[in-house]
């Protein structure tokens, strides 16, 4: 293709998102927008996978049966979002197995949150109110995203997260209504949680490098710092109703602004959990490889099964 | 049928499922495949859904436990009666498919007579759980079969499941004494008559997958009379940590 043409394409695509038009699959696209998305929507896919492992280390230990359940299958919701998230990106021409590869191999990154480990019983409370919380911040704006998989699967995606975000919030209730010592575990869950659920929104807008390209493509449709200010205006009030405070001295509210002011985040702290040296990075990588490698054998015996049932069919018509 | 020995009935059966389910609910996560953890998660969230009916119903009956979660985390190791083969740990993956083949099998037949039990609550939850459990011998078949007949490696992995985990195959054809009160009342199961139709399918499905049938003659038992194997301490210590640090709290 020429020059001449490229540019044309690209001219035809940029309208097409100034129209609010999907962008499917099958259409063209420059290499950097595929690019941009595979890597943003594996970064999600692979988030909600490593995410899985937080939770799942109270599977066995929750409290009641119908918590159990409800933990089960809210991991299992996670597990789902991961394939969904996973076959976006496979539209893109990337298989699954490279995806893989590149989370085993530290080349694509998950959200820094799940860096974090889960010590008590509130810590799903928390997870599910501040995490999915946050999460939810940023993926009802991706809902309306340009790339046709992508957003189709945010839809679907966001309702069941809303869903979790209730649940942990009623965990969390629970917890506060509950005995002192069961409060203190509560509060002393949000301490741990508020700091590392801030950072979800990503750096500064001045040190993200990604903003500009990606508010272009309306991969983005709102500046991590407008999405941080968002969550904490939100979720004050909550943690006002359930009687415990977030670890913030610098916290007010600014009456002229109409929100909430708030401290600085321990950045040194966010890029060392970024760069893989938080508190679980080691742990959870070496779960998901552990996971991967060990089924090797189980999912090569599906594949030959597969072939030899292929083959049996082959010979029963011949 | 006495209230104290129908709640022991009632218990005998649903710890087989709490206690199946809690091991499946460590593999969360850590599955060799994303299909196969939402499978196993399913399985897991089904056979829960089912204890806690079983234990909402027993918990009604007894004097002393006044909730599924009492029935379900407050008792001491002896009290608990499932059968040793849902406790074996998740070794690999070939021993938690044999384990979930073994016991569903088992499992499908069970549910198909407590259908026709006296007790309208029990033949309740039977209606509903044999529609789930229908799902799970599928899959765990299907994957008796794949491994069984896969590659080498996958086959030799899955007849050490089978062959590991046979000594505790006869374990769910025991009879306890509550058990015999129960069939006698028109309420329970006579388990020695599912003992045939459950070889004969295992057999047939091992068979299919290219397994052998192991031979050996020695079977262990003793879960049903709460004599369990050296994994049971553990498995409990997680179930009840919570209910056990933090006693007398709702959550």
């Amino acid at each position: 293709m020429s020059d001449k043409e490229i540019k044309n394409l690209e001219a035809i695509f940029e309208a097409r998102i100034d129209r609010d038009e999907k962008i499917e699959p099958k259409d063209w696209m420059p290499e950097k927008y595929r690019q941009t998305h595979i890597r943003q929507i594996s970064q999600h896919a692979h988030s909600e996978i490593v995410g899985m492992l937080p939770e799942g280390n109270w599977i066995t230990r929750a409290p009641s049966l119908r918590r159990k359940a409800a933990l089960l299958a809210k991991v299992q919701d996670e597990a789902g979002h991961g394939l969904y998230l996973y076959s976006a990106a496979e539209t893109l021409g990337i298989s699954r197995n490279e995806l893989y590869e590149q989370l085993h191999s530290g080349k694509a990154k998950y959200s820094s949150i799940f860096n974090y480990p889960t010590i008590s019983w509130a810590d799903i409370g928390a997870i599910g109110w501040l995490v999915d919380g946050a999460a939810i911040i940023n993926q009802v704006a991706l809902c309306t995203t340009s790339f046709g998989p992508y957003a189709r699967a945010m839809v679907r995606i966001c309702k069941e997260e809303s869903f979790h975000q209730r649940q942990g919030y009623e965990i969390m209730l629970t917890l506060c209504k509950g005995t002192a010592e069961q409060k203190a575990m509560a509060q002393d869950a949000l301490n741990r949680w508020w700091w590392p659920s801030l950072m979800m929104f990503g750096p500064r807008d001045e040190e993200s490098p990604h903003t500009a390209q990606s508010m272009k493509w309306k991969l983005k449709r709102k500046t991590n710092d407008e999405l941080r200010q968002q969550f904490v205006d939100q979720t004050i009030p909550q943690a006002d109703i359930l009687g415990i405070t977030v670890p913030d001295p610098n916290l007010k509210w600014n009456e002229a602004k109409g929100q909430y002011d708030f401290g600085e985040i321990d950045w040194d702290e966010f890029w060392q959990v970024v760069k893989g040296h938080g508190p679980c990075n080691k742990e959870r990588m070496e779960a998901r490889v552990g996971a991967w490698e060990e089924g090797t054998w189980v999912r090569d015996a599906a594949m030959v099964y597969a072939e030899k049932q292929a083959n049996k069919k082959v010979a029963q018509a011949s | 049928m006495e209230k104290e020995h129908l709640y022991q009935y009632i218990v005998g059966i649903a710890d087989n499922n709490l206690v199946l389910g809690q091991r499946l609910g460590e593999l969360c996560g850590h599955g060799p495949s994303l299909e196969t953890d939402i499978a196993l998660t399913n399985i897991a969230l089904d056979l829960f859904g089912q204890t806690r009916s079983y234990y909402q119903y027993a918990a009604q009956l007894s004097a002393q436990h006044q909730t599924e979660d009492d029935v379900a985390f407050l008792r001491k190791e002896r009290e608990y009666r499932n059968v040793l083969l849902v406790e074996q740990p998740n070794t690999h993956f070939g021993h938690v498919i044999a384990r979930q083949f073994l016991f569903d099998v088992f499992h499908y037949l069970f549910l198909e007579q407590l259908l026709h039990s006296k007790d309208d609550t029990l033949a309740a939850i039977a209606a509903k759980a044999i529609k789930e459990v229908s799902y799970h011998k599928r899959f765990s078949s299907d994957w008796v079969k794949r491994l069984g007949d896969g590659t080498e490696e996958s086959h030799q992995k899955m007849q050490e499941g089978i062959s590991n985990l046979w000594r505790y195959t006869n374990e769910l054809f025991e009879m306890t004494a509550y058990e015999n009160e129960a069939v006698k009342a028109g309420i329970g199961i006579a388990l020695s008559e599912l003992k045939q139709n459950y070889y004969k399918e295992v057999n047939h499905i091992l068979e299919e997958a290219t397994l052998s049938v192991p031979e050996s003659p020695y079977f262990q038992k003793g879960g049903k009379e709460g004599i369990h194997t050296e994994h049971m301490g553990y498995l409990l210590a997680d179930l009840q940590y919570m209910q056990r640090t933090y006693p007398n709290m709702n959550w």
